[in-house]
């Protein structure tokens, strides 16, 4: 059968205040055509002005992944036409990219594999057009915006594997704070390339697959892809070297042009940017400034929280998912017991969003009161879930939502034991048939004692009390 | 007292003493422009805000208040200069409608010191061409003989300041377009060193090449000019932080010690005899002055005209991509899709020779074309900057030709595009080095044309330029 090969390109917008090449605002959204001026709207005779912040940040996320940074660095212009691309040439980085080499570790059904990255170089982002009854219309808030370009060796043998690949490229990138890491507002975006050959056989013929907006059309497109070449090389043809677009609604991926129409770009050293010079010194001192990575984090989780590994590495994939943790554990100091309902309760209804780059929407300190409540069996399981689907996109404090409707469980054991005293002598054939041994029965009575209070009284409670009355 | 015929300096001293104010000044300058509208000098004039300008620096100076170097005196800047609510039209159809929306830091250098920007000359088209023959607006002619070229690519500029019609002008040099008008206009003009005026808002032809510079009716004037528009930008990552001199101090009236290099590579046999003869005297003069001639050697010099069309055209080609018909400029009123847009609009829009351009740089820099001609002629480049570099271990300035010959006439080079690349010959290999050089008047031919004398100094070294122009100015002004 056929090896999958695997490569991406990952595009990572930077969250630097400005754009990279003028002083316009690099922020996502706003009027069309608000955050531009000369420079990002190729106005006659304007120049690129270099943003410092964006090298910086480039050659952090170089350093987090273990590249080589290049001490000599050169933009080069990108020349082809295209309405969204004012100057008509991209601003990138070819024979002399800021960083090169390195690699990171992905885990996929328990097993890891070290996936290596070719280079990663900064260019800017084109403008985006917006199609309309009345025409195309282009909106150049985006341009210029700088963007890194992560490039990964075809390391990767499975849907799986890429996606992993991408999420721990996104979980580094939001550790660092460098991105907003989003799939859907298009600040982070990937390019697949798929290639099958046979055990022992050179690489085959790759295509290149474009428009993957979200993990979940990366993992179909990929899938798509493979049994598409195979059906080719099955009946005996060539694989096409390609770039296909995507298409996520129809489930299909389509050739856009091929190796023979594939356009030169011309590159040639931009000469309105001095190359890049880095001293040694100015890596060294972005290299102290990084934040602790997952890996990290996760260590101390197991050795100073008393987390599992596993559970420690689930926590810390995403930095704002750890971040929260955190500060949950600060007012409310039982991180085992956050632990479980983050990656229990909160991840299920993360995942019930169907969006990759979902939050918690509840903010830190009303989640400790409300497991503070939870935990103190003030309320029960049910009514925690409840409170926290209540409290999502909402500023509401549990504490309060449980005095005023009430929702805390009867802890009262004497009035409990006057409930159920009732409850066993108008079903004397349950009573009965518990105390021959039929621990089923145990639900029936907790089932009628909820009844009985509104759905509050203390399952636990309950059940000792139960235990203690058939016993007298 | 003919104010049209002084020196920017002089005019300066007029304005200073209140001989003159600068209303009057500049009303004269557009009574100059419509006489000797047969020119064709300048592309668009803007007397209103000119006279507003001048009438603002009256009032300053009524009131005693600090002038800048420039103050009330009337500046043309060459059209591919920015300035906002002013049309740039680079003397190309394309742009023949376009508004700027912002403003140049030189033009704004001008303005900040309270010169009176009067219209935008004439050039050719995106600053391709040597005769000023290429533009959308028609040819410019020489106000020495009006049958013939006054050069190109600043004619407009080095027109105007010829025939009287301001006192001093904007220009810009990629490859002699400063140099060789203002030799064959019969003024001074120079292209500073690559780096010392900042580009932004200068719209591009080869943004390696390119420099502003200034056209005078003297080498003074010169020096007045470039300490105004010199200077770190921070708009233009090219643009350098050396520290600006006192230009005009260092005009010292003495070549003493002066040690004037001579190539041979610049004395071929295709010289002009009489172009050679003026510059044979013009060295006597310094040598006779206290200078010393040394013999450097630039093997290489032949070259540079090759490098230049290689790299020039390709960068050419990507800076003017962005004429697409989308945003600005011509949008071709019937095409059928985005890529018949684009041809359509670029057909439409540019002129032949920038066409021929385009077409040479992106051949240049297709894949496949790229190691054997742009990656080459970098080599060479460095071949020839070092080759500089030597020969001014030897030297303080070297003298040469602006141009083989003196001006021809309107329509004589037109369709041979050889002979008129081979115009620049001698003013390209300073562009490709990145040197300052500054082109003057050292004599006139038997037909009266002028002859140019270049100059070349090593980077950052204007100084020795305007030193050594001025005294030569003065020698030739008193017979000596």
């Amino acid at each position: 059968m056929y090896k999958t090969v695997i490569g991406l390109e990952v595009h990572s917008e930077l969250n630097t205040e400005t754009k990279c090449f003028c002083s316009c605002k690099n922020h996502f959204g706003g009027e069309p055509n608000t955050h531009c001026c000369p420079v990002c709207t190729g106005m006659p005779g304007a120049l690129p002005m270099l943003n410092q912040k964006a090298v910086e940040y480039a050659i952090k996320m170089g350093l987090a992944v273990g590249c080589k940074i290049n001490k000599y660095s050169v933009f080069e212009r990108k020349n082809y036409f295209y309405p969204d691309l004012p100057k008509a040439y991209q601003i990138s980085q070819l024979e002399y990219p800021l960083c090169v080499g390195g690699g990171v570790e992905i885990e996929v059904e328990g097993k890891k594999k070290y996936i290596r990255l070719n280079r990663i170089h900064l260019e800017e982002d084109a403008g985006k057009l917006i199609h309309s009854n009345s025409g195309t219309l282009i909106d150049y808030n985006r341009g210029g915006v700088p963007l890194i370009e992560m490039v990964s060796e075809p390391d990767m043998s499975s849907p799986e594997e890429a996606v992993a690949f991408l999420q721990k490229l996104r979980s580094i990138l939001l550790y660092l704070g460098i991105s907003e890491a989003k799939m859907q507002e298009g600040n982070l975006r990937c390019d697949v390339n798929v290639s099958l050959h046979k055990e022992g056989e050179p690489l085959g013929t790759r295509s290149e697959m474009k428009n993957l907006n979200s993990f979940r059309a990366v993992t179909r497109a990929i899938k798509y892809e493979v049994l598409r070449q195979a059906e080719e090389l099955n009946a005996g043809r060539k694989i096409v070297q390609e770039t296909r677009r995507w298409d996520d609604n129809a489930g299909k991926s389509y050739s856009m042009r091929t190796k023979e129409d594939s356009q030169d770009y011309r590159y040639f050293p931009d000469p309105d940017i001095l190359p890049i010079e880095v001293e040694q010194e100015y890596i060294d001192k972005i290299a102290s400034t990084l934040p602790k990575l997952a890996g990290e984090r996760a260590k101390q989780y197991v050795e100073k929280m008393g987390l599992t590994e596993k559970d420690a590495e689930l926590l810390t994939q995403d930095r704002k998912i750890a971040d929260y943790f955190e500060t949950v554990v600060k007012s409310f100091n039982q991180p085992k017991f956050i632990c479980n309902w983050i990656l229990g309760e909160v991840f299920k209804k993360l995942n019930s969003l169907e969006n990759d780059d979902a939050e918690i929407e509840i903010n830190p300190e009303n989640m400790a009161k409300l497991l503070k409540l939870y935990h103190s069996e003030t309320i029960g399981q049910g009514t925690a879930r409840q409170l926290l689907d209540e409290l999502w996109g909402t500023d509401k404090n549990p504490e309060i939502i449980v005095k005023e409707r009430g929702l805390a469980q009867v802890n009262d054991t004497a009035g409990l034991e006057t409930i159920l005293k009732k409850i066993m002598a108008d079903n004397p054939k349950a009573v009965e048939e518990l105390k021959a041994g039929n621990q089923k029965m145990m639900a029936f009575f907790v089932g009628q004692s909820m009844k009985a209070t509104n759905g509050k009284a203390n399952p636990k409670l309950v059940n000792e009390i139960v235990q203690k009355l058939i016993k007298l | 007292m003919n104010y049209l015929k002084m020196d920017l300096w002089q005019v300066r001293e007029a304005l200073k003493t209140g001989k003159i104010t600068s209303v009057e000044l500049t009303k004269l300058c557009f009574k100059r422009i419509k006489e000797t509208s047969n020119l064709n000098t300048l592309i668009s004039t803007c007397e209103e805000f000119a006279l507003a300008s001048a009438k603002a620096v009256d009032e300053a100076r009524a009131s005693g208040q600090k002038l800048g170097a420039l103050a009330g005196i009337p500046i043309v800047i060459k059209d591919n200069i920015n300035l906002t609510g002013t049309k740039t039209t680079c003397a190309s159809k394309f742009l023949a409608n376009f508004v700027s929306p912002y403003t140049a830091t030189c033009a704004q250098k001008l303005v900040d010191a309270g010169a009176v920007i009067i219209g935008k000359a004439n050039m050719d088209e995106f600053a391709m061409g040597s005769s000023n023959e290429n533009s959308a607006f028609g040819v410019v002619r020489n106000p020495v003989n009006t049958d013939y070229v006054p050069g190109g690519s600043s004619g407009g500029s080095a027109s105007s300041v010829a025939s009287g019609q301001c006192f001093g002008a904007l220009g810009t040099d990629t490859g002699g377009s400063i140099r060789e008008p203002a030799s064959f206009c019969g003024i001074v003009g120079l292209k500073p060193t690559y780096g010392r005026v900042s580009r932004y808002g200068v719209v591009a032809f080869a943004s390696s090449l390119d420099q502003v510079g200034n056209l005078t009716r003297s080498v003074r004037d010169s020096a007045i000019m470039l300490g105004v528009i010199a200077g770190k930008d921070e708009h233009d990552m090219t643009s350098s932080s050396n520290a600006i001199p006192d230009y005009e101090k260092a005009i010292t009236g003495s070549v003493k010690g002066l040690k004037i290099g001579i190539a041979k590579q610049f004395f071929n046999d295709k010289l002009n005899s009489e172009v050679r003869s003026s510059l044979d005297k013009a060295i006597q003069t310094y040598v006779d002055n206290g200078a010393t001639k040394v013999e450097v050697d630039l093997p290489s010099l032949d070259t540079a005209l090759a490098v230049y069309y290689i790299l020039s055209s390709a960068e050419a080609a990507s800076n003017l991509a962005r004429f697409d018909g989308v945003k600005y400029g011509v949008q071709s009123k019937k095409f059928k899709d985005l890529v018949d847009l684009y041809f359509k609009s670029r057909t439409e829009g540019f002129g032949k020779e920038v066409k021929r351009r385009i077409m040479l740089g992106n051949y240049v820099l297709s894949s496949g074309y790229y190691d054997a001609f742009y990656r080459k002629a970098k080599r060479v480049q460095k071949v020839i900057r070092q080759e500089f570099e030597k020969a001014f271990e030897k030297c303080d300035i070297i003298v040469c030709p602006t141009t083989a010959n003196p001006a021809f006439k309107i329509g004589e080079k037109s369709n041979d595009h050889l002979a008129m690349y081979l115009t620049d010959i001698f003013t390209v290999p300073i562009n490709i080095a990145g040197l300052p050089a500054l082109s003057m008047p050292c004599g006139k031919n038997s037909e009266g044309l002028p002859i140019g004398m270049q100059l070349i100094a090593p980077h950052w070294k204007e100084t020795t330029l305007f030193n050594a122009g001025d005294f030569l100015e003065k020698a030739l002004k008193e017979g000596k």
